[in-house]
């Protein structure tokens, strides 16, 4: 079409044959750029509200558990979030050996909620999974439900002895956060 | 009102007929910044700078809301707070940092904006309240970076506020219990803090408003153009889409390198050290200036410096820097000349290019610089002869000047001639 360089308008300058006009590229790779630009300046926008660095800074908690005595639990804080440490009683543990796994909502042994050689250290998170509630059971005195671990009074789930829901709405057991013993009687959490 | 060859809109599929019905959005849109809105073909590069300052005001208000996520207005923790967004918070340096140059880029394009509106006499009619709208969100804009600058709660920010609102103390009579009402105490504390964060962030929302209003009002004569002469013919104008969608798009994107050159290698560069102490109500830093864009105006409430009759000369630099300012209202009615563009006015751009530019980069100048000679008498004559030339200057050669021989119209200047052109009109001003 080569008549049409005397003519030439924005729309139809370097059109060729099949319809493609040179500005097509300059058009797509102006678009394309100013695309990718602003989905890069979306990160940023939408990263700031993910937590910073003093918050993330707080996200280990060293707990000294020597003066937990069986039968008792402590609460401490980690990630601003209460922490339920239990020492349990031999009976306890006996207790939540002798529930069938396989019935449970969600099922899991002592053993897998525990540490090696620490079975009667139960350390879980003191939040209920059905909607966050902070379960009793770990103060003295307070209520600790029909399987003798948790209850929480939110929405009535109660938790066993390995912290696991056994009635109630809650859809999974108490959670076990990551955490190692870095001596005999303090655990790292987080 | 838009121009009768103006594209009309039409809803391409059945959702947008439906919206066109219901909420014509997508039509304001279109007539608006789209192929709906004829704009004069002659556009320079100097007509770019709306569309900047109204990109540089989104990209404040979302910085800004970014960071008062994350910051307290407290005087005990504002300054840690800004601290912890500049350390802890997640990509928070950028944010602050693009919010600080924000506001020195939307300065920068709003008084190149300003600049174009008085080299092409952009206030004259039928313009006049585009202009009115202008300097009212330019005042706007001075109180909200006023206040934003004593956010951080550094010693500038303090002694900012402190000094700033001691300009209401020069009222007669009035003027302590004025200065006491603003801060709600006799220093700037707490209170001060708290009402300067609310009014910040309430501040950008009033100038949005006034934003839409400046644009409505402009879309009621349609853009001026660099020859001043007015629209007379669809060969004089283009779709504002693609052509000035495309020329703004290069504009910012220009705007946009220079911006973040200074947010990511010179972001402190237009700031003060001594903003990254906190505020300490018993030292003065020992050389306080206000951010670069109050220069001039600075600059003449410093230029009086002694009493003239019984108005002391306190009262005297409150009134030239607030009136310096305020006059602007009052300009589509000093300059009656009844040519707009300055490239046909000699004798105008003579005062313009000589007289008013140098007197503004003296009192730019004088303004940052310490309160002590020469400045002091440089920014006196700067800001003697600034009044002068708005209100002597201006009226008097808008009635003596003898204007050169204006173009036909927009096609004619850009091409050279114009098939309505009618021979023996060019010589008389197209108005």
């Amino acid at each position: 079409m080569a008549d049409t360089a005397a003519t030439a308008t924005p729309e139809t300058a370097g059109e060729t044959g099949d319809g493609i006009r040179r500005r097509d590229f300059i058009d797509i790779a102006a678009v394309s750029a100013a695309g990718v630009g602003g989905l890069a300046v979306l990160y940023p926008l939408i990263s700031q509200m993910a937590p910073s660095k003093d918050v993330l800074a707080a996200s280990t908690t060293e707990v000294d558990v020597s003066a937990i005595q069986p039968g008792q639990a402590i609460k401490a804080v980690f990630r601003k979030q209460p922490l339920f440490v239990r020492r349990l009683t031999p009976a306890e543990v006996q207790e939540a050996n002798a529930t069938p796994v396989g019935a449970l909502r969600d099922p899991q042994t002592l053993a897998e909620r525990t540490q090696e050689g620490h079975q009667d250290m139960l350390v879980t998170m003191g939040v209920c999974t059905h909607l966050g509630c902070v379960p009793l059971g770990a103060a003295e005195g307070e209520v600790k439900g029909e399987f003798g671990g948790y209850f929480c009074p939110c929405h009535g789930s109660h938790y066993d002895t390995a912290g696991r829901i056994r009635k109630g709405p809650a859809p999974t057991n108490l959670e076990v956060p990551e955490y190692t013993f870095t001596s005999d009687t303090t655990i790292q959490v987080g | 009102m838009s121009f009768p060859w103006a594209k009309e809109y039409t809803p391409a599929n059945g959702f947008t007929k439906f919206l066109d019905e219901k909420l014509p959005l997508p039509r304001l849109v279109y007539n608006a910044v789209g192929a709906g809105y004829p704009v004069p073909r002659n556009l320079s590069y100097f007509w770019n700078f709306g569309v900047l300052a109204g990109f540089f005001l989104v990209l404040q208000i979302v910085t800004g809301i970014i960071l008062a996520m994350h910051y307290a207005a407290n005087a005990q923790v504002a300054f840690a707070t800004t601290e912890h967004i500049m350390r802890n918070v997640n990509w928070g340096w950028l944010m602050r940092y693009a919010h600080a140059n924000g506001a020195s880029f939307f300065f920068i394009v709003v008084y190149l904006h300003i600049f174009r509106g008085f080299y092409y006499s952009s206030y004259k009619a039928p313009r006049e309240m585009i202009w009115l709208l202008g300097v009212t969100i330019f005042l706007l804009m001075m109180a909200t970076a006023f206040m934003g600058y004593v956010l951080p709660w550094g010693q500038m920010s303090f002694w900012g506020a402190k000094v700033i609102t001691g300009l209401f103390g020069a009222i007669p009579l009035v003027g302590e219990p004025i200065q006491i009402w603003l801060l709600g105490g006799y220093a700037p504390d707490n209170a001060a803090l708290n009402r300067f964060f609310s009014l910040h962030f309430l501040l950008p929302f009033v100038i949005a408003g006034c934003v839409i209003l400046h644009i409505w009002a402009l879309h009621i004569p349609g853009s001026s153009n660099p020859t001043g002469v007015e629209i007379k013919s669809e060969s004089d104008t283009l779709p504002f889409h693609p052509y000035y969608t495309v020329k703004d798009g290069f504009g910012l994107g220009v705007a946009l390198i220079l911006f973040m050159t200074m947010v990511f290698f010179l972001p402190n560069a237009l700031g003060h050290p001594d903003n990254y102490i906190e505020a300490n109500p018993l030292s003065t830093p020992a050389h306080i200036v206000p951010e670069w864009y109050f220069w001039p105006f600075y600059a003449i409430l410093r230029a009086f410096t002694v009493d003239f009759l019984f108005i002391p000369a306190k009262l005297l630099g409150v009134i030239a820097m607030f009136g310096s300012i305020l006059l602007w209202f009052i300009l589509p009615w000093l300059d009656r000349s009844p040519v707009r563009s300055g490239h046909y006015r000699p004798l105008f751009r003579k005062f313009f290019w000589f007289g008013l530019i140098p007197a503004m980069i003296v009192l730019f100048i004088c303004g940052g610089a310490p309160a002590e000679e020469p400045y002091v008498m440089l920014s006196q004559l700067a800001t003697a002869y600034y009044f002068l030339h708005f209100l002597v200057i201006l009226p008097i050669v808008g009635q003596i000047e003898k204007p050169e021989p204006l173009p036909y119209s927009i096609t004619e200047a850009v091409l050279g001639s114009d098939k309505k052109a009618v021979l023996g009109e060019n010589a008389s001003p197209a108005v």
